[in-house]
């Protein structure tokens, strides 16, 4: 008989509105997120970890106020390299896929050095661009040289993606090449632009770092990521940690921002951009 | 890119075909050899099953592709052969309005600012869609884009109206109130009308002339002269002579299509 019983109505699960579950999202990571400084420090109390091997949070956000004078200023020449090379790239990638585009000659002759630029680890690059070029500059190369490609690749995409109808429709009224890219190809590979633009902004911030490491004790850099590196040279480990925090965040800041762009330009009309309801 | 087309097709004919015939670089034979006139004014609708080379004739005669042989004449207008097009999709810009969607022929033929916004008002007027101009077309339903995509056509003030099945996709009760907002439009203009569908009772209750086609290769197997009194409404499409029209040129239709039709 207890098999035909139906569950009394409080069992059911409520129903969350549309703003609870915005509430939820947000508050999961964060809960998630305590969680796990309050089990960082937990092991390195009952251990008794000495700061050299592994600080606790606490001393890592102690070293973060205490060394103020210093990271800021590290974490402006980094994000000043990821910045020059993210427009380095964005530029680079679009104009060479415009230019691919334009003719197909010039794409098989230089796609296949694009794709060996992009499949060489660029920390095995980074060494030799350092001997050649003058270190903010070799810093540069290394982060478009990482972020060029996805854009390069993801416009081009676009730019093929071009509706074939509203290809005709142009060819129909006699547009010119310059104004099928800009009222027809360009918008129509915005989309696509912006998503590799995304991937770009990362993926700079990795290149500069990388080559910053790179250049390491030579070099007279002063980036975030060089203060990583002294840093473990001189086993000083919590602002090893605190350097790793700011990195992480400027990621984070960096993809909010181009993702916030993207939102902002396709709103009126992408899919990708558009609110379940609609 | 235009070989074979030549202008002025001779006096009072807007679209001439002599012995065009389509083959696709696969060796498929999508069309012809067809010989066709169409008179300046004239409503005609080209009628066969998918696959039939009837979108591919619309493409060879908007000069969108050129023919494999013969010779394809258009009437110019003085400034050029002017057509209009409106495709199976209403084919939009989705990344923008309206209004900027049917002032694109304009702003590509670099008209005026101020000239180009009067035409757009009157060609989104003459669709019933002047309200709608700020809007984007993914807020628009499935019949609204095909208006849309009509007033684009007839922004530019074309002298052909090149129509590849553009209602095929709407619902029944939207498609007959688009099929006589189309003769109202086609009545007050006087455009020559090249219509591309596969329905029979579309064919007959829009067009003057009915041309039957047989599929791969495209050819001309049948013509039908609807002659019914203008201007048709609801009434001639209930009418019995409606009717005979239908079965008449359904019967053509399965004969070129090479089927057996019962009874």
């Amino acid at each position: 008989m207890s098999l035909l019983e139906t569950p009394p109505p409080a069992a059911m699960p409520a129903k969350p509105g549309n703003g609870n579950a915005r509430l939820v999202r947000i508050l999961l990571p964060v809960i998630v997120l305590a969680a796990g400084v309050a089990a960082w420090d937990l092991v390195v109390r009952i251990n008794n970890i000495p700061p050299y091997v592994l600080p606790g949070p606490g001393a890592v956000f102690s070293t973060l106020v205490a060394d103020w004078p210093i990271l800021p200023q590290s974490l402006l020449t980094t994000l000043w390299t990821t910045l020059e090379g993210f427009i380095a790239a964005a530029f680079g990638g679009i104009a060479l896929a415009l230019l691919f585009n334009q003719s197909k000659w010039l794409e098989h002759s230089l796609l296949p050095y694009a794709i060996i630029l992009q499949v060489t680890p660029v920390i095995a690059i980074a060494p030799l661009l350092l001997i050649y070029l003058p270190q903010q500059t070799a810093v540069i190369v290394c982060a478009w040289i990482v972020a060029f490609f996805p854009v390069l690749s993801n416009t081009t995409l676009g730019l093929n993606s071009v509706d074939r109808n509203l290809a005709g429709l142009f060819q129909l009224y006699g547009a010119s090449r310059a104004q099928t890219l800009r009222y027809l190809k360009l918008p129509a590979a915005l989309p696509y632009i912006l998503g590799g633009l995304r991937i770009a902004g990362g993926l700079s911030l990795i290149g500069a770092v990388v080559a910053e490491i790179a250049a390491g004790s030579a070099g007279a850099g002063s980036g975030l990521a060089y203060r990583i590196a002294e840093s473990s040279y001189r086993l000083n480990i919590p602002r090893m940690f605190a350097a790793l925090l700011l990195l992480s965040a400027a990621g984070i800041v960096i993809y909010m921002l181009l993702a916030l762009a993207s939102h902002l330009l396709l709103r009126r009309w992408h899919e990708s951009a558009l609110g379940k309801e609609n | 890119m235009l070989s074979g087309i030549d202008a002025s097709p001779g006096a009072g004919v807007a679209v001439s075909l002599r012995g065009v015939s389509k083959t696709y670089d696969s060796g498929v034979v999508a069309l012809g050899p067809i010989d066709l006139d169409v008179r300046k004014s004239e409503f005609v609708s080209l009628l066969g099953p998918s696959g039939c080379g009837k979108s591919t004739a619309l493409r060879l005669i908007a000069g969108l592709s050129a023919p494999t042989s013969g010779a394809v004449r258009v009437s110019d207008s003085g400034a050029g052969r002017s057509i209009g097009f409106v495709f199976q999709e209403p084919t939009l810009m989705p990344w923008t309005s309206v209004r900027e969607n049917v002032r694109l022929p304009l702003k590509l033929a670099h008209v005026p600012h101020s000239e180009a916004d009067a035409r757009v008002g009157e060609a989104l007027a003459q669709v019933g869609l002047a309200e709608f101009a700020d809007a984007y077309p993914r807020e628009l339903s499935g019949g609204m884009k095909m208006r849309v995509s009509l007033a684009r056509a007839l922004v530019t003030d074309p002298d052909i109206l090149l129509m590849d099945e553009p209602f095929a996709a709407l619902d029944e009760i939207t498609r007959v109130r688009l099929n006589n907002d189309l003769l109202a439009l086609w009545r007050k203009l006087h455009k020559t009308v090249v219509f591309v569908t596969h329905s029979v009772f579309e064919s007959v209750y829009l067009s003057q002339r009915v041309i039957v086609m047989t599929p791969r290769p495209g050819r001309l197997a049948a013509e039908f002269r609807i002659a019914a009194a203008e201007p048709r409404s609801e009434e001639f499409r209930t009418s019995v002579e409606y009717a005979a029209h239908c079965r008449e040129v359904s019967i053509a239709l399965a004969r070129a299509s090479g089927e057996k039709l019962a009874s």
